[in-house]
């Protein structure tokens, strides 16, 4: 019997191997007809057309007068060499590190020894050992800051007055809306909505931007929509952990915190990195404007949480999750900003914002069931629609 | 010129082995370069320099600018039964590659290997007798300005019209009038065939001979490395910043004449300026008395032409350049080294010139000079 025994288990262990073996049948295969074709060309050599060059400018800056420098990263199929650098359509002296041939996903670092004018336009083209120009440009010259301590302050001030005040004046409208009946309560649900979709759209748009200064091979747009996908899919199913039972209030408050603490990030990194390139004329105006913009954040974070009021020590955190990471974004934007961890946080930012719409918008329907309302009502439309429109319009004192 | 973002398919079919090589040799000297390039000029430093980087492989071009500026090329000579001077020329137009800035590589069409072509010189009133060949990809001609038959314009349906690849053709004509001339391919889409680098420089010497002077020719042309209608790369000559890297020697006091040829492609006008000193101009070189006295600049549109004719009173390194200074600052401009006669040897020695450079400059007429003029 043991002798049947172990052949069966050798069986076992044999299938198990032969399954192993053939799983990697199709690999093995692959790498030796990679291996063939690298050697051998494998008959394509009549398809090998022109090189192409490719490199991105990811970023551009003036540490100091009289100094430009360029950093360059080549997402292209092939290397690539920048034997030549012009400023201004002028051909000038520099130094690159490690060298002028980049490889592919390789960066260097381009230093142009250039008398830039302050508060002027100027643009660097690169031009490549075949002779084509990839051009960058400086929109506004000012001189990119280094981190100091006064200027870390500085930079956190703008995210307090940009993130951390308004949501908190907006959380002081929580008083007034315990004293709400049903449908004003619905109504400020409603609203909440509104602004989330608004939130939504305008991160997904940021995230975009910041996707097309990505090299190539990142693919930023599959990239946003995948990780805005899985996020959204995270947190229902984390949502959805405890079967029958509802998210409590609290739950929701702080998942739209999350939410709106990625969209001010954001928001963050932008005004960050706008000051550190020049190109925004940020004046105590726009920063206000910022704190308008930002303020019925508070109300949508506040609102779920109205039939049982959690405690300082929460409305604390809460506030903290949603207006803190603005501060965080503009120190990272202005002394190190990266657009693929934007692009990512961003994109995070769209997932998580998408879901507590989701769930906002269960409670209002469910509301609505239990008021024997039809989900789509006039109130709750007209909340919606107040909620965009209020975000719509102060963005005019955002957006240039 | 003005370019935007692009993503670029580069049109080499490939970059060989030894260019490879060259180029990584480059990328090492670039970095021994460059303190000595900043250390050169008082213009380094905190401010930067507007230079290239690097220096042009000459020998994997096969053609010096420096040398192009005196290699006269007067053919074969035989005289024809009624005593008229035959000159017998064989051009062959071709596909090359030529780094016209250190390290940036241009897939040119060229006469004879060379941008710009051979410099044909002859003397007014002789027979020209021109063998094209066309060993290139393309159809190709040569158009002369001069003057000439129909049959011999270099046009298309004129004569034997565009000569195909592989297929050639003769050229056959009198030399008039005398003068600073050119030709250049004008086969359509013409602006691809003259900025790819089919043009050359056409000089006659009237019978009576010009004043002894140095010679120089020099072709303005310019490069549009992206093919994006804008050039990326201006000079004279063909190689961006040559005579900014390398100076001309000249002799304190003696005649600098200079057949200057303007073919730059794409834009409307090119110039010449030359620094702390003031010339006579003879547009097209078709007359023996200056068409423009004592200016300092001068404006050519394309295929405008004209010869230059001034000295230097003191030893130094005097400037020149297209006072369009865009052009300037993408590679237009150089300097004569104008030294004392003892340090002459010294200065073409600095920049890898030998005596027979010097005799090609100053001998190059097919007609002995005419004696000075009073007036000058």
């Amino acid at each position: 019997m043991s002798e049947q025994a172990q052949p069966t288990s050798a069986q076992n262990n044999g299938l198990s191997g032969i399954a192993w073996a053939l799983a990697l049948v199709p690999l093995l295969l692959l790498g030796v007809i990679s291996a063939l074709i690298v050697s051998t060309e494998g008959g394509l050599s009549e398809l090998t057309g022109p090189p192409v060059e490719q490199i991105t400018i990811q970023r551009i800056t003036l540490p100091e007068a009289g100094r430009i420098v360029v950093e360059v990263i080549n997402d292209g199929p092939q290397d690539v060499t920048v034997p030549q650098v012009l400023v201004d359509e002028a051909y000038w002296m520099f130094t690159a590190e490690p060298s002028t041939t980049i490889p592919r996903f390789g960066t260097a670092t381009f230093t142009i020894p250039y008398p830039w004018v302050a508060e002027e336009a100027h643009e660097v083209m690169l031009i490549t050992e075949l002779g084509s120009t990839f051009l960058g440009e400086v929109a506004v010259a000012v001189e990119t800051p280094a981190p100091s301590t006064d200027l870390f302050m500085r930079f956190g001030l703008v995210g307090v007055y940009v993130g951390l005040v308004p949501i908190f004046l907006g959380m002081l409208w929580y008083p007034f809306m315990r004293r709400l009946g049903t449908q004003g309560m619905n109504f400020v649900l409603s609203l909440t909505i509104g602004l989330l979709v608004f939130l939504a759209i305008g991160t997904w748009l940021d995230a975009q931007e910041f996707a097309s200064e990505l090299p190539a091979f990142w693919q930023g747009v599959p990239m946003i929509i995948f990780i805005a996908i899985v996020t959204l899919g995270v947190l229902i199913a984390v949502g959805s952990v405890r079967r029958g039972q509802e998210s409590t209030p609290l739950g929701i408050s702080y998942r739209i915190a999350l939410g709106i603490g990625l969209h001010n990030l954001g928001e963050g990194l932008a005004i960050g990195a706008a000051f550190a390139l020049g190109e925004a004329a940020l004046g105590t105006f726009l920063i206000l404007g910022f704190t308008l913009h930002n303020i019925t954040e508070g109300v949508g974070i506040a609102a779920p949480i109205v039939r049982n009021n959690p405690g300082l020590k929460h409305f604390g955190f809460l506030l903290l999750l949603s207006g803190g990471p603005a501060v965080l974004g503009t120190w990272i934007g202005g002394f190190a900003f990266n657009p693929v961890l934007a692009t990512i946080f961003l994109a995070i930012g769209v997932g998580a914002i998408l879901q507590v719409v989701w769930e906002v918008g269960k409670l209002i329907a469910r509301d609505a069931t239990r008021l024997d309302l039809p989900i789509v009502n006039w109130v709750n439309l007209s909340g919606i629609t107040l909620g965009f429109a209020i975000m719509y319009f102060t963005a005019f004192l955002v957006k240039f | 010129m003005r370019d935007q973002i692009q993503e670029h398919l580069s049109r080499r079919k490939f970059l060989g082995a030894s260019l490879g090589s060259t180029v990584s040799l480059i990328g090492a000297a670039l970095f021994g370069q460059k303190a000595a390039a900043q250390d050169d000029t008082h213009m380094a430093g905190h401010d930067g320099t507007m230079m290239m980087m690097g220096e042009v492989d000459h020998v994997r071009n096969g053609f010096d600018p420096l040398q192009l500026l005196t290699d006269w090329d007067y053919g074969e000579v035989s005289t024809l039964p009624n005593g008229q001077t035959l000159r017998e020329y064989t051009i062959d137009a071709g596909d090359i590659e030529i780094e016209i800035a250190p390290g940036i590589f241009f897939p040119a069409w060229a006469y004879n290997g060379r941008v710009p072509g051979p410099t044909l010189r002859c003397t007014e009133g002789d027979r020209l007798r021109i063998h094209f060949r066309n060993f290139g990809s393309h159809p190709h001609t040569i158009h002369f300005h001069g003057i000439h038959p129909y049959e011999m314009d270099g046009v298309a349906g004129a004569g034997d019209g565009d000569i195909a690849p592989g297929e050639e053709t003769v050229y056959e004509f009198d030399a008039e009038p005398f003068g600073c001339h050119l030709y250049h391919c004008h086969t359509i889409p013409l602006k691809r065939h003259v900025h790819k680098g089919l043009y050359g420089a056409f000089i006659v010497d009237p019978k009576e001979g010009r004043t002894p002077a140095r010679e120089f020719v020099m072709v303005m042309n310019a490069f549009d490395t992206n093919f994006d209608g804008g050039n990326e790369i201006y000079a004279v000559n063909t190689v961006g910043f040559e005579y900014q890297r390398r100076h001309i020697p000249a002799k304190v006091g003696e005649r600098i004449r200079v057949y200057l040829i303007n073919i730059t492609e794409f834009d409307p006008i090119n110039s010449f300026h030359l620094h702390a000193e003031f010339f006579n101009y003879y547009d097209h070189g078709t007359t023996l008395e200056p068409t423009s006295r004592i200016i300092d600049t001068v404006m050519q549109a394309q295929a405008q032409r004209g010869i230059l004719e001034f000295s230097y009173r003191w030893p130094g390194p005097y400037m020149f350049h297209a006072h369009v200074t865009e052009f300037t600052e993408l590679g237009w401009m150089g300097h004569f080294n104008v030294v004392e006669e003892e340090d002459f040897a010294e200065a073409m020695a600095s920049v890898g010139l030998d005596e027979e450079w010097d005799i090609r400059a100053t001998q190059g007429s097919t007609v002995p000079w005419r004696a000075e003029d009073t007036e000058s």
